[in-house]
């Protein structure tokens, strides 16, 4: 199964420059793990070493975060886009 | 290597400080890279600050706020270059909290300064990375008519 993931503009000079990736699998989990085979330097952006999603990178499916679902094991379909969007904040 | 914005949307930004006063406000940048790395707003995307905890020094952008914006920038032919925030009395410089909670590599983080509930300074600063060793360079803000 073939679904999309938005690459936000930082992440893209390790994406091979394209805005727009499918990938395939039948999880969050496996999209992303595809995403990684296919641009292995986007793995340290997105993942600490123990191997969990960076707290500052933010992954949703349509319009919801994974974290609130059921994370890399949530079941994703055809017309699922995953949109990949770092955190943004800050302060005086 | 300047960011190239209009000068309405210049103001927008800046009013969208004054009106949040004595709040941080928040917003996103959209619009094009061109091959050299230059950037040109297109069009500025104001949001709300979650950070109701600290809201006069403190913001975040909901970022199913960004997932949309992101979105409806791609369907448009648009990036996300930068994002925009106010310093209420305050400089216009980034702070440690800025540059710790700046994730966007390559993008433009503008800033302006808010006093009295008018804005004052704005300046513009480029994000430039890796993550682990990241800073801020000042970046030249070109208000075109």
């Amino acid at each position: 199964m073939s679904i999309k993931v938005l690459i936000p503009t930082p992440l893209r000079p390790c994406a091979g420059k394209q805005s727009t990736i499918e990938v395939s699998g039948q999880t969050v989990g496996e999209a992303l793990n595809d995403l990684i085979a296919k641009h292995p330097d986007l793995r340290k952006h997105l993942f600490s070493e123990d191997g969990k999603l960076r707290s500052f990178v933010n992954v949703y499916l349509s319009d919801e975060d994974i974290r609130y679902l059921t994370e890399d094991a949530t079941p994703v379909k055809e017309t699922d886009t995953i949109t990949i969007v770092p955190s943004v904040a800050g302060g005086r | 290597m300047p960011l190239t914005i209009s000068d309405a949307l210049y103001n927008q930004l800046r009013k969208h400080g004054e009106a949040t006063y004595p709040h941080e406000c928040c917003g996103v940048l959209v619009g094009e890279f061109d091959e050299t790395g230059r950037k040109a707003v297109k069009a500025v995307a104001p949001c709300g600050n979650t950070r109701t905890d600290s809201p006069t020094n403190r913001y975040h952008i909901d970022p199913v706020e960004l997932v949309r914006i992101q979105r409806e920038a791609m369907l448009a032919g648009r990036d996300i270059v930068g994002f925009y925030h106010s310093h209420p009395n305050h400089p216009a410089r980034w702070s440690t909290t800025d540059l710790a909670e700046a994730h966007w590599i390559g993008c433009s983080y503008v800033i302006t300064s808010v006093e009295s509930g008018r804005a004052v300074l704005t300046n513009s600063f480029r994000l430039l990375g890796p993550e682990e060793n990241k800073r801020f360079e000042d970046e030249h803000v070109e208000v075109i008519e």
